[in-house]
C-alpha cells in the first residue's frame, strides 16, 4: 500500500459514460484527470448492466452497444492522457485548508486534487450480500464477497458459491492455497468463461476440488468463525464443512461512501445549479445519474452536456479571474495541438 | 388488460392491471409494486426482478429463456418455479396470474 500522494487537477469519482466524457471536455481546457472506479473495467452502467445492449439515443450514433460506447469515449479521451485507477472505492473526500481536496480509496490510493467531479451514477457497484439469515456475524472473519488479500484464505477450507466468471476465477486461483475447496451452484451450467469451467472441471476429476449442485440455506459456527454450510441440494439438504465462504452473486447499486461526504443530498442525488453543475461545496462538481435539478433526465446524452458546462465552471475555480476563450475543435489549431491531429 | 396478483412474503397480495405488451415487471413497478427493485430496467441483467409463479400459472407463463436462465445464478433461492419479471410479457391468457414476490430481492 503506497501513502504516496497524487497531486493532480480533477479526480473523477466514477468511470461511467459521464465521468469519461469530462475527462475529453476537462482536457479541452488543459485540466488534467485521475479516474476512480470500483468496478475492474471502465463503463459503468454500460459497461456492467448492458455491454451488448443496443442504444438508440446517442446523437449522432443511430446504434451503439454499451461497450461500444465505453470504448469510443475511452479512444476520445486518450489524447488527454487520464490515468485509471480501478477496483478502488472513493471512500473518503475532505477540503484541505489550502482549498484542495483530499481523497481516499478503499485500496489505500490518496489524491490531492483542485477539484472534483463526482460522476457516481446510481452509487458504486458493490456485491449482492445473499439475505442468508445471520450472515453478518460472519463477514469478515468467514464470509468474503471480495478477495483484497489471498494470503488471508490460505489453508482454510474455502467454500465458493455462484458460477459466474467471478466464481469460477476464484476457485481457480485459491484452490493451490486452500486446505480444500468446494465449489457449490445451483445448477451443473456455468455463465462463466468456458475455459474456467474446463479447467475447474479437470481438478474436480483429479480429486483437487469438490463440486456441488445446491443453493445454500443457513450457517453455522460461533463468534463470526464459520464451522459448516447447510445447503438445500436437488435430492435434499445436506451440509458442507468450510471455514471460508466466498459468495458471487454479481453486483448491485448502492449509494455507498457519496452519502457521506458533507454535500448536500435530495434523496439520494446531488442537487446542482444547470449552470456549472457545482454541489453545495465550490469545486465539487456533479454530473450524470447522481445530480438533480429540476427537468433532469438520467440519459447519457444529458451527461455530455453536464460535463461540457461542468468544465467551464472548473476552469475558472482552477485559474480564478482569468478569462476562458470560447473554441471550436473544428477551427481551433491550439484544441487541435492537445488533441493530438494539429 | 389483463390482472396481475403479486403476492408479498407476508402475505398481502395487491392486484393491478397489466396492460399487454408490457412486461410483469413493468407492470410492477408502475403500480410500485414492494420488492421488484430492477434495477436493470429489464435489460435481463440483474436479477432483481425475480419472482415465484403460483403452480396453476406455470405453464402459461412458459419456459425461462437462456439468457433468464443464467441470470437467475445472481438470484437467491432459485425454485423451479422461479421466474425473471422483466422476461414475462403480459397477455390477455395471463389475465388472473399471480407471483409471489421474495423476501429480498438483494
Ligand atoms: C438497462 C439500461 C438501459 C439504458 N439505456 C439507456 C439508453 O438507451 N440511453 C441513455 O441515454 N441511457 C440509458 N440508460 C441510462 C444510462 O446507462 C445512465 O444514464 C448512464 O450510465 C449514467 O452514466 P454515469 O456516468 O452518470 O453513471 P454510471 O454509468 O452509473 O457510472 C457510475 C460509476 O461510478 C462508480 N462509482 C460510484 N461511486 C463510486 C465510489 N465511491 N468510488 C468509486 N467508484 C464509484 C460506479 O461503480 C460506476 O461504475 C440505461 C440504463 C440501463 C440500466
Ligand atoms: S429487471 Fe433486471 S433482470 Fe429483470
Amino acid at each position: 500500500m503506497s501513502e504516496e500522494v497524487i497531486s493532480t487537477d480533477a479526480v473523477i469519482v466514477g468511470a461511467g459514460p459521464c465521468g469519461l466524457f469530462a475527462i475529453f471536455e476537462l482536457g479541452l481546457l488543459d485540466i488534467k484527470c485521475h479516474v476512480v472506479d470500483i468496478l475492474d473495467r471502465p463503463g459503468g452502467q454500460c459497461a456492467e448492466l448492458y455491454p451488448e445492449k443496443p442504444i438508440y439515443d446517442i446523437p449522432a450514433l443511430p446504434i451503439v452497444t454499451g461497450s461500444e460506447l465505453t470504448h469510443r469515449l475511452l479512444d476520445q479521451a486518450k489524447p488527454f492522457k487520464p490515468e485509471y485507477h480501478f477496483n478502488q472505492m472513493v471512500t473518503e473526500l475532505t477540503k484541505r485548508e489550502d482549498g484542495r481536496f483530499e481523497l481516499k480509496t478503499d485500496g489505500g490510493l490518496v489524491f490531492n486534487a483542485k477539484v472534483v467531479v463526482i460522476a457516481a451514477g446510481g452509487g458504486s457497484f458493490q456485491p449482492k450480500k445473499p439475505p442468508i439469515p445471520g450472515i453478518e456475524a460472519y463477514e469478515a472473519k468467514s464470509v468474503f464477497y471480495s478477495v483484497k488479500k489471498m494470503e488471508t484464505l490460505r489453508g482454510r477450507d474455502i467454500l465458493i458459491v455462484g458460477g459466474g466468471d467471478s466464481a469460477l476465477d476464484w476457485t481457480l486461483n485459491l484452490q493451490p492455497l486452500a486446505r480444500s475447496l468446494t465449489l457449490l451452484h445451483r445448477r451443473d451450467d456455468f455463465r462463466a468463461a468456458p475455459d474456467s469451467v474446463k479447467k475447474m472441471r479437470e481438478l474436480v476429476a483429479a480429486g483437487k476440488m469438490q463440486f456441488k449442485l445446491g443453493q445454500v440455506t443457513g450457517l453455522t459456527g460461533e463468534g463470526g468463525v464459520l464451522a459448516s454450510v447447510q445447503v438445500k441440494g436437488n435430492e435434499g439438504p445436506f451440509d458442507i464443512t468450510a471455514n471460508a465462504m466466498l459468495p458471487f452473486f454479481g453486483l448491485t447499486m448502492k449509494l455507498g461512501p457519496v452519502a457521506e461526504w458533507g454535500l448536500n443530498l435530495h434523496e439520494n442525488l446531488i442537487p446542482v445549479d444547470t449552470a456549472k453543475f457545482e454541489t453545495s461545496t465550490p469545486g465539487i462538481f456533479a454530473i450524470g445519474d447522481i445530480n438533480t435539478y429540476p427537468g433532469k433526465l438520467k440519459l447519457i446524452l444529458s451527461g455530455f452536456h453536464e460535463a461540457a458546462l461542468m468544465a467551464q465552471e472548473a476552469f475558472h475555480h482552477i485559474h480564478p479571474g482569468e478569462r476562458l476563450l470560447f473554441q471550436y475543435t473544428t477551427s481551433s489549431s491550439s484544441l487541435q495541438k492537445k488533441l493530438g491531429v494539429a | 388488460m389483463a390482472k396481475i396478483t403479486f403476492i408479498q412474503h407476508n402475505g398481502t397480495e395487491q392486484t393491478v392491471d397489466g396492460v399487454t405488451g408490457m412486461t410483469v415487471m413493468e407492470t410492477a413497478v408502475k403500480n410500485m409494486v414492494p420488492g421488484i427493485d430492477a434495477d436493470c430496467g429489464g435489460a435481463c441483467a440483474c436479477a432483481t426482478c425475480h419472482v415465484y409463479v403460483e403452480p396453476d400459472w406455470r405453464e402459461k407463463t412458459g419456459q425461462r429463456n437462456p439468457m433468464e436462465e443464467d441470470m437467475l445464478d445472481f438470484a437467491f433461492d432459485v425454485r423451479e418455479e422461479s421466474r425473471l419479471s422483466c422476461q414475462i410479457k403480459v397477455s390477455d391468457a395471463l389475465d388472473g396470474l399471480r407471483v409471489r414476490v421474495p423476501e429480498k430481492q438483494f
